[in-house]
Formats: C-alpha cells, sequence, structure tokens
C-alpha cells in the first residue's frame, strides 16, 4: 500500500481546490470501495480529500416532486427518507439492496455513482486489465466471464457496474450536479457515463477534479409506482447478476407510462428505452413484457459463458412487470404473468461455467 | 432440543456436562480483549509480507533483492536464493510435508500463488508495499489446472489417509444385471475454501535460546514438531502458543507464513510477524479439491441396495498428493452385495488441497445422497424409507460391526419434527407466489475417533482447580466442554476451575481436528480429575504450590476396541426456488444427530448448526473459480469466493438423540464436521423436489437451474 496524505475538506471550494493541486490526489466519501481498491495497489492516491464533512448530506424534496439529494447523503439516510420512499419506493429499495448495513452507513450517494466494476480481473493487479492499465488487454473476453455484460461492452472490457442505486436513478431521469474549479455543472444520468469503446478507463463525463455535489430527480408520478428486483445467488450482500428498476402506470388496460433499467447487464446503468418504446400505449399484459424485453435484448451480445443473463433480465422483466400491472389493478384482478409468458429455459449455446 | 442424561460409568454427580453453559472467554471475545496472533504486541516487531508467484508454472529467474531494500523501512528480502536449507525429507502429521510449507528452497514455480519471498520491514505498510513491488522475473512452462471427469491424467494413488484407495466386493455387473431399477449418474463439487474469519498468523522469535511462536493454528504440538523437523530442531527447543483462534477448519496447521517467520527471525534477530492476506490464504492454506464422483446404484423392486459403486475423481497438486475420501461415506452408510469404492487423482498446477471440515464426507455424502434420492424416486419410495430399508448393522467396508448405529432412529425422529408425512412426493407440486417449493432428506455419518493426549489438573489451597491440557479452542468452545467436564468430575463448581490451552509447553495432546478434540482432551482431562479426587478425598492438606495430578490417554485409545465407531444424523431442507431467475433459497433446515455425550448444549448446537450452515453455503454459494489461462484464481477474496451470508440462513434446527459412546469416559463422540455431512445433499434433493430438476453439480448457480429449465411453469 503506497503511502498516502489525508485532509479533510471543510467547504466545497476547498475540496475542489485541494483536488486541483494535485492530479494524484483523491476524493474520500464512505471509503466502502476506494480503500479496499488502494489495499490491493489498483489504486494508489498520494493523497486523499475527506469530503465527508462538507455540508452536502441534505435531503430535499419540492412540493412539485423533484428531489435534490446531496453527494455525502449515506446510503442508509437516502432509504429511510420518507419522500423518497413515498415518491420513489424503488430508489429506496434499491439502496436497501446494495451491500450490508454497515456499508450503507458509509457509503454515499457521490461515492456510489464513482465505485469501480467488481471484475476480478479489474481486481487483481498482477494481470492484465484495459479499464486499470490502458492496453493491457481483457482477460475477460477468453477467461471468466459469467456475469459480465451482455448489453454495449467490447472486446476492451466487458465489465458491468455494480451499483444498485444508478440503476433506479437511470430510471428515473437522474441529472447529477457537480463543482470543479471552474464552476459548476450538470450532466443527465444517461450521459454521465461513457461508452465502453475503446477507453473502458474513461468511465465518466465528469470533467477532470469535479465533485459531485448532488443529484436531482425530476416529478415523476409514475415513480410511486415502482419496484427495484435484484437477483444474485446469496440472499444479501452480493452484487446483482442482474437487477431492474421497473415503474409502471396503467390505465384502462393499457401502459400510460413506464420506467425501466437494468443493473449488472452493462458498463452503465441501462436505461432500457427500447423496451419503454414498445410498452408506452400497449396493452399491460405479459405478452408484452416479453416482448418489450425482447426489443431491448435485440441489441445483447451475450460471451460464451454469460448467454444465461439474456434469459434472466427477459424474465426478470416479464415477472416484475406483470407484479407492477396486478398491483395497479388490484389483488382481484387476473395476474398479468399467464403462462404464455412463462420463463425461457437456457438459451441454445448458452454454455455454463 | 432434546438432552437426555446418560448411563455411562462414570456419571459422579453429573450437573455441568449436558447443561447449557456461555462460553468461558465469550467476555473477552465480545468486547474485543480476547488478542489474536496477529495482533500480539512485541517490542522490536518487524513485518514480513510473502510475496506470491504470477506464473502458474515455471522457473524463477531472478528476484530484485537490492532494488525492494531500497525502499522505505525494508530489513531483509528472503527467497529461493539466500534462504537456509530446511529439512524436507520426513513423515508429519499429514504424511510428507506440503512443499508450500518449505519455502524458498528451490528455483521451481509449480503454481500459482507459490511463495517466492518475504520481504521484511518496520512496518506491515512497508512490508506490503516493498512485497507489491518487488521484481520477480519467470521463465515460464505450459501449465495445465483445468479439472475436469475425463482428465486423462487420472490415476489410483497408493494409500489415502483414511485407508486404503480401493475397496471391493462382489461382482458389480452382474448386481447391476439383477437389479429392478439403476441409478448410474456423475456429481461434482467445487473447489472450496476454508476462509476462516481470522486468517493466519504467526510471530516467531528466538528467547533465551528457544524458538517461540505465537500463532493461530489447531495445534501447538502439531505446529511445533513440523517447524522442529523442517528445521532440524529439538522439540523442546520450540515453544508455539495459540490462545484464540478465529476459525481453522482444516487449514491451520503449519504453513508458509510460520516457516518464513522462523527463517527471518533467525537472520535479523528480532521478532518477526507474517500475516497472509485474505487473497493469500486461497493458494497458502489448502483447499477442499474439487471433485468429480460417479455413483452407481441398482436396487431390487423394493429399493434395497445391491450394488453400490461410489468412485471419486479429484485433483491435487503436481509435488503433493491428497486424495480427498469422497467414496468413504460409501463404506459406513449403505451395504450391498456388490460393493465398491474407489479414488482417483489428478495432478494439476494448483496449490495444494488439504483437509477441510469434513474431508471426504461432505463431498462424498453430496454424491451418495443425491444418488440415494434418485434411486427412491425411480422406485417410487419415500426417500426416508428407502434408507430405513438400507440400514445396516456391519459397516460395508470393513464387516465390523458399529458400537451404535441410531441412524434409522435420526431419521424417524427427524421426520415427526420436520412434519415429513405431510410431503407430497411428487416434484413441482407446490407454488407460493413466484416460488417453488420443495423439501428433501439426506443422511451423514462420521467416524469418532480419539487421539492421545496429556493433561494435567492442580487443585489449589484455595478450592480452585487449574486443568493444563494442549487443547486448541479454534471457536469451538472447547475450553468451555472442558471446564465442564473437569468440573464435573472434580465434584465442584466450574467457577472454580481455570482451563489452560494453546501452549505446546503444555505436553502433547490431540489437534482440533477430525472431529476428535474435545473427546481427546476430556478423555485426559477427566482421568486427571478423576484421580486428583481420589487423592483429595484422603484428606491430605494442600501445600501452597498444589497438588497437581497428570494422565496421559496414550495406552487407553489404544485400547480401544476394533468396532467401528461414527455419529450418525439426518438432514431436511426445505428449499424455495424462483423459476424465472434460478434463485434459490433455504426457508428451514432441521438435522437430528445421534453424535455421543453433547457436553454443552449451548455450543454443540452452535457446532451442529454452523456444519449445517456450511452444507448450504457449499449446495448453494461456495465455488472458487480459476481462469484456466493464468492458472489463477478469478476473485479470490470474500467479495468473490462467497459463503452463506445471515439472510441465506433462516430457521436452522439442530436436535440430538441420546447416543453416549460406550467406550469413552465422558461418552463423547465429536461434533466438529457431522452438521456438515448430508446438508447440501437434504439443499439439492430438495430442489429436484421443487423443480423437478436434478442438480448434480455445486452450487446450485441461478445459471444452472435456468440451463436445467425449471418445473411445472418452463415454457
Amino acid at each position: 500500500m503506497r503511502e498516502f496524505g489525508y485532509r479533510r475538506a471543510s467547504d466545497v471550494a476547498g475540496a475542489v481546490a485541494l483536488l486541483d493541486a494535485d492530479p494524484e490526489a483523491r476524493f474520500l466519501g464512505g471509503g466502502t470501495n476506494l480503500v479496499d481498491l488502494m489495499k490491493t495497489g489498483v489504486e494508489r492516491p498520494a493523497q486523499l480529500v475527506d469530503v465527508r464533512a462538507l455540508p452536502l448530506d441534505g435531503i430535499e424534496v419540492s412540493e412539485s416532486g423533484a428531489a435534490r439529494i446531496g453527494a455525502t447523503v449515506t446510503n442508509s439516510d437516502l432509504a429511510v427518507h420518507s419522500e423518497i420512499r413515498r415518491r420513489w419506493p424503488a430508489l429506496a429499495q434499491a439502496v436497501l439492496a446494495g451491500a450490508s448495513g454497515q456499508l450503507r452507513n458509509m457509503a454515499t450517494v457521490g461515492g456510489n455513482l464513482l465505485q469501480r466494476t467488481r471484475c476480478g480481473y479489474f481486481a487483481d493487479v498482477s494481470g492484465p486489465c484495459n479499464k486499470r492499465v490502458p492496453g493491457s488487454g481483457c482477460p475477460a473476453v477468453e477467461g471468466e466471464h459469467h456475469n459480465h455484460a451482455i448489453l454495449d461492452a467490447t472486446d476492451h472490457c466487458v465489465s458491468v457496474h455494480p451499483s444498485d442505486m444508478g440503476v433506479a436513478l437511470a430510471a428515473f431521469d437522474a441529472v447529477v450536479e457537480y463543482e470543479t474549479a471552474a464552476g459548476t455543472g450538470e450532466l443527465p444520468l444517461a450521459d454521465f457515463y461513457l461508452p465502453v469503446g475503446d477507453t473502458p478507463h474513461l468511465e465518466t463525463a465528469l470533467p477532470p477534479g469535479a465533485l459531485i455535489t448532488a443529484v436531482t430527480l425530476p416529478p415523476a408520478p409514475v415513480a410511486a409506482h415502482s419496484r427495484y428486483r435484484k437477483v444474485r445467488e446469496r440472499a444479501s450482500y452480493a452484487f446483482a447478476l442482474g437487477s431492474l428498476t421497473a415503474a409502471l402506470e396503467v390505465r384502462e388496460g393499457t401502459v400510460a407510462d413506464v420506467r425501466l433499467a437494468w443493473g449488472a447487464v452493462a458498463s452503465r446503468p441501462w436505461r432500457a428505452r427500447a423496451a419503454e418504446e414498445v410498452l408506452l400505449g400497449a396493452p399491460a399484459a405479459a405478452a408484452t413484457f416479453a416482448a418489450a424485453a425482447d426489443a431491448e435484448l435485440a441489441a445483447a451480445r451475450p460471451l460464451t459463458h454469460n448467454a444465461w443473463k439474456v434469459t434472466l433480465l427477459r424474465n426478470l422483466t416479464v415477472a416484475v412487470l406483470s407484479e407492477l400491472a396486478a398491483d395497479a389493478t388490484g389483488p382481484a384482478a387476473d395476474r398479468a404473468a399467464g403462462p404464455a409468458a412463462g420463463p425461457a429455459t437456457g438459451p441454445a449455446g448458452g454454455e455454463t461455467r | 432440543m432434546t438432552t437426555t442424561p446418560t448411563g455411562t460409568e462414570s456419571a459422579t454427580a453429573r450437573r455441568a456436562v449436558g447443561t447449557a453453559h456461555p462460553r468461558v472467554e465469550g467476555y473477552e471475545k465480545v468486547t474485543g480483549t480476547a488478542r489474536y496472533a496477529g495482533e500480539i504486541p512485541f517490542v522490536d516487531l518487524a513485518h514480513g509480507a510473502l510475496v506470491l508467484s504470477t506464473v502458474a508454472h515455471g522457473r524463477i529467474v531472478s528476484v530484485d533483492e537490492a532494488g525492494a531494500l531500497r525502499m522505505p523501512g525494508v530489513l531483509a528480502v528472503l527467497h529461493h536464493g539466500n534462504a537456509p536449507r530446511i529439512e524436507t525429507e520426513y513423515v508429519g502429521f499429514l504424511g510428507a510435508p506440503d512443499p508450500t510449507t518449505a519455502v524458498f528452497q528451490h528455483d521451481r514455480v509449480p503454481t500459482r500463488g507459490w511463495p517466492v519471498a518475504l520481504v521484511v520491514a518496520e512496518t506491515p505498510e512497508q512490508a506490503a508495499e516493498a512485497a507489491a513491488s518487488l521484481e520477480v522475473t519467470y521463465r515460464e512452462e505450459p501449465h495445465d489446472t483445468a479439472f475436469r471427469p475425463d482428465h486423462p491424467d487420472a490415476y489410483y494413488p497408493g494409500s489415502t489417509i483414511v485407508g486404503p484407495p480401493v475397496s471391493e466386493r462382489g461382482d458389480q455387473s452382474a448386481a447391476l444385471a439383477a437389479s429392478a431399477f439403476v441409478v448410474d449418474e456423475l456429481y461434482e463439487t467445487a473447489e472450496m475454501h476454508h476462509s476462516a474469519m481470522e486468517p493466519h498468523a504467526a510471530t516467531a522469535r528466538w528467547n533465551g535460546g528457544r524458538l517461540e511462536i505465537v500463532d493461530s493454528n489447531q495445534g501447538t504440538v502439531w505446529v511445533a514438531s513440523e517447524l522442529a523437523k523442517l528445521f532440524s530442531l529439538d522439540l523442546s527447543a520450540i515453544r508455539v502458543r495459540s490462545e484464540h483462534v478465529g476459525g481453522g477448519f482444516g487449514s491451520k496447521g503449519c504453513r508458509a507464513h510460520q516457516v518464513a517467520a522462523v527463517m527471518a527471525t533467525t537472520q535479523l534477530r528480532r521478532p518477526v510477524r507474517v500475516v497472509m492476506t485474505r487473497r493469500q490464504t486461497f493458494s497458502l492454506a489448502g483447499h477442499r479439491a474439487p471433485t468429480a464422483q460417479r455413483v452407481r446404484l441398482g436396487a431390487d423392486a423394493g429399493g434395497r441396495l445391491l450394488a453400490l459403486d461410489h468412485e471419486s475423481l479429484n485433483q491435487t497438486a503436481t509435488g503433493y498428493e491428497w486424495v480427498e475420501p469422497a467414496a468413504l461415506p460409501a463404506r459406513t452408510m449403505y451395504n450391498a452385495q456388490a460393493h465398491r469404492t474407489a479414488h482417483r487423482l489428478v495432478r494439476l498446477n494448483v496449490p495444494s488441497p488439504t483437509a477441510m471440515r469434513a474431508p471426504g464426507e461432505a463431498p462424498g455424502s453430496f454424491a451418495l445422497e443425491s444418488a440415494m434420492d434418485e434411486l427412491a424416486e425411480r422406485c417410487g419410495i419415500d426417500p426416508v424409507e428407502l434408507r430405513v430399508r438400507n440400514d445396516t448393522q456391519v459397516a460395508p467396508g470393513s464387516g465390523k460391526p458399529f458400537t451404535a448405529r441410531r441412524l434409522v432412529g435420526c431419521l424417524r425422529e427427524g421426520a415427526r419434527r420436520f412434519g415429513w408425512e405431510q410431503r407430497t412426493p411428487r416434484s413441482g407440486s407446490t407454488r407460493e407466489g413466484r416460488w417453488l417449493i420443495g423439501t428433501g432428506v439426506a443422511c451423514a455419518s462420521f467416524s469418532a475417533r480419539a487421539m492421545p493426549t496429556t493433561a494435567a489438573i492442580t487443585a489449589h489451597p484455595d478450592g480452585t482447580y487449574t486443568v493444563h491440557v494442549n487443547a486448541a479452542d479454534i471457536g469451538t468452545g472447547a475450553r468451555t466442554a472442558l471446564t465442564l467436564v473437569a468440573a464435573d468430575e472434580l465434584g465442584t463448581d466450574t467457577a472454580h476451575v481455570r482451563v489452560r490451552l494453546g501452549d505446546s509447553d503444555l505436553g502433547p495432546a490431540g489437534i482440533a481436528g477430525g472431529s476428535t478434540g474435545t473427546r481427546s482432551w476430556a478423555w485426559a482431562v477427566n482421568l486427571a480429575a478423576r484421580e486428583l479426587r481420589e487423592r483429595l478425598a484422603l484428606g491430605a492438606d494442600i501445600p501452597p504450590q498444589g497438588i497437581t495430578v497428570r494422565s496421559d490417554t496414550t495406552e487407553a485409545v489404544k485400547a480401544l476396541g476394533h468396532h467401528e465407531r461414527h455419529s450418525f444424523g439426518a438432514q431436511f431442507a426445505e428449499v424455495a426456488v424462483d423459476p424465472d431467475t434460478g434463485e434459490v433459497r433455504v426457508r428451514r433446515m432441521l438435522g437430528v444427530f445421534a453424535a455421543g455425550q453433547i457436553v454443552n448444549p449451548l455450543t454443540a448446537r452452535n457446532q451442529l448448526v454452523g456444519g449445517m450452515t456450511w452444507g448450504i453455503s457449499m449446495a448453494l454459494h461456495e465455488e472458487a473459480v480459476r481462469d484456466a489461462r493464468t492458472g489463477g484464481h478469478y476473485s479470490p477474496d470474500l467479495a468473490g469466493y462467497h459463503v452463506a451470508a445471515n439472510a441465506d440462513v433462516p430457521r436452522v434446527e439442530a436436535y440430538w438423540i441420546d447416543d453416549p459412546d460406550p467406550e469413552d469416559p465422558v461418552g463423547i463422540k465429536g461434533i466438529g464436521e457431522i452438521g456438515t455431512v448430508g446438508a447440501a445433499a437434504a439443499v439439492t434433493n430438495a430442489v429436484w423436489h421443487a423443480t423437478g430438476v436434478r442438480q448434480r453439480s455445486l452450487p446450485v448457480r441461478p445459471d444452472r437451474v435456468l440451463a436445467g429449465g425449471a418445473g411445472p411453469t418452463g415454457a
């Protein structure tokens, strides 16, 4: 572990100035990811600028139903906020589905967005990884990639973004606010993460030295009817194998409004816009849900061992949208998930590890 | 929970044994004042960090010692070019020493993660930084780390730690031909790692001409004697202490860190501590080898076995032979006129496997008990009933009778408590919301053995007693159990008994392994206590230095009758499977065990439930993944290598039936491992019942469930 300096910032301008002065410095939020990476040598900052004491820990929800969530709000505080739970239940569920109680008490909203992939090759400094050492290669393409990306990956990197919270934020059109020495700025979450391309080490569109100050959510009545589901082999304390945020509003049997985003399928939280297009105005029925999932998954390019995730995301999408539709029409109504939308079995040629 | 007073002959005023007692060191442990090996302070302590190979096969060409020595705080770099030569041609406790332990003796690298150097520095951080930047160059050679059932290099080994690798009786093909029902399937288990909460840590120093090691291990004399042989020292010149141990599970014997620490302290003449990182434990501390097991069963129309053939293949290291005795359960559990068990090995460029909690029995019971479940399905016989019909009163392997075999009692009692009679035999027949529900059963056995042990008990003038026995409390509650055993035999209250353990100067004793620890140590404590009580009954005054009585069970253990001694158990599980996502969750588990006298119901339940939890973990989670091209592990840490989390372990109940061992003075059989045996099969058999699809490869991952298709809603 490299020896490093430690400074605690007391205001945003000071924090930004400290980072501006030292290109080898990093902001420290909860440290739940960065410190681990420092221990294994993946991250080797010369200095840490602790931003936890900055006055960025408030959550404001306006009359109109917009939210502004400070960057140093902990995951725990976000998950229990009554207005967040009422207006964006999937966001609270997503946060609670992540990590453990102890980690959520430490982890911050800003840090959550900037956490790094949990790809085992990224974590192993004894081997290559294009994200860690640009140009060194991606061993996952030919190696272990059972849980790696099926969408928008390239030969340069097939890792997935690990955030649960980010999946809900992607669904709800979040905007990231930041500050640099040059002033303030904002990025819609849709533009926040860069495509993998041939530069997987460039992960976000944040300018150098930028400090995330807040995340805002626009009003979205449909978000009140939302759900987050995370699939994992272990019931807690595990990253998603696939996850989903869905919000659904049904009027007279038709999808009146919808939000859909997937997790653990790409290098960023994946807003399923193609699926949303199929859903909007279509009958709230299992066949529609399956068609929507298929529309989004048409772009999937699975590797040898992760084709099963295509099946998983399709099943998951149909299952959760069906649940939401059933909730919308009341428990007495027929459940939307009929046998026609039953789960597919493993895709042909989808070998298992 | 049932605990029945036993009728063993030494039942003096038995009050403590059989009564729940919290751990005597519990306060220290929960308040953090109990010190573990890596946190005991030493003056002038230096810190060593191991450097492991980054190639899976080859030779070391160079080690940039000079470069490391220029880094801040670095005191020494030990490697094959400068380390002292040690003795490796000896037979130790587990046979020939694991070559991984005899560090820095040559330039050959047989596996990735092989120890190639130790960097010693003033602080742990300096050592870690210098170790991470130490330049080691290699000449790589081709490697093979891919374990597979049909590996062409598989061979039959000469021996195993539990007897001959092959046992064979009767004509398999004739018996199979005569069978009404046949099962012939391949079962696979994953590479698993002990993952003790406390990683390995040792501090070594020379003190007054003796080598002292403060360590975390499963037997101080075990470690001391291995070090004595490696360094050609007299055993009396070594003292190993290990007071608190945060889990061992078979991994905490003599390993690279102790040996490297001894080399470094000898060179630097100051105390040196070496702590393995979590990632390092994956290649330095042993593992449970993955297995591929073919089980063939043939039964008559009534489900009675005519043929049983269990053959297991496991990986081992190129320079170390470890037979995972997975076919062993068949030698105890079920008889057949044609009965065969066999073990094969394949040498790969992988780290050395070793014993891991219920070696053989854990993976072997998964295969055998899965196959029995499949047989029950084919015969149309209830799985509990099939096992009852195949109960035997002589061990199939040896032909000898059991001292006691209360397997049927466990099955019947377990079925009653679990509510087995309400089960619908048909698979895929129960659905609750998005979950398919199923139940399963499996049987368990584990050998009950004892190891020679010495003990001493001192009666003090103030009416208190000190028990000296070189036990290892690796989290099992052994210290507390021995307190209870001593108190009863001394006829005193537990508050008047202190137990000193974990110090090789206390003398020879069995290790915490093979479920023998508490039995072996309690035996010696019981003998010493009994004799001391007789001495005190004479009424003599106790002098200031006290009265001390010693015991040694060597002869008594040797004189044990030649019976088959085993614990038995029955495991029941209820699972829920989401056929859309492939997720499997255990909803409840229940085990009933016939496992000798239970000394402390509180910690015994802990042991059994902990073992069952290991079974859940083995069935659903644990899997060390290897990259075939680099030969290294993928994500070897507790983020990548999943063990069951609390949320995966719902209601788990452990019960026991009366089963005192007639040949043990306290009636103990040992309970460290039986809880793990059969647990994974109970879970996977329940997965079949839920979905109608057999899962024959562990762990049962979501993708495997999806690949199998699932249940009545499957498209």
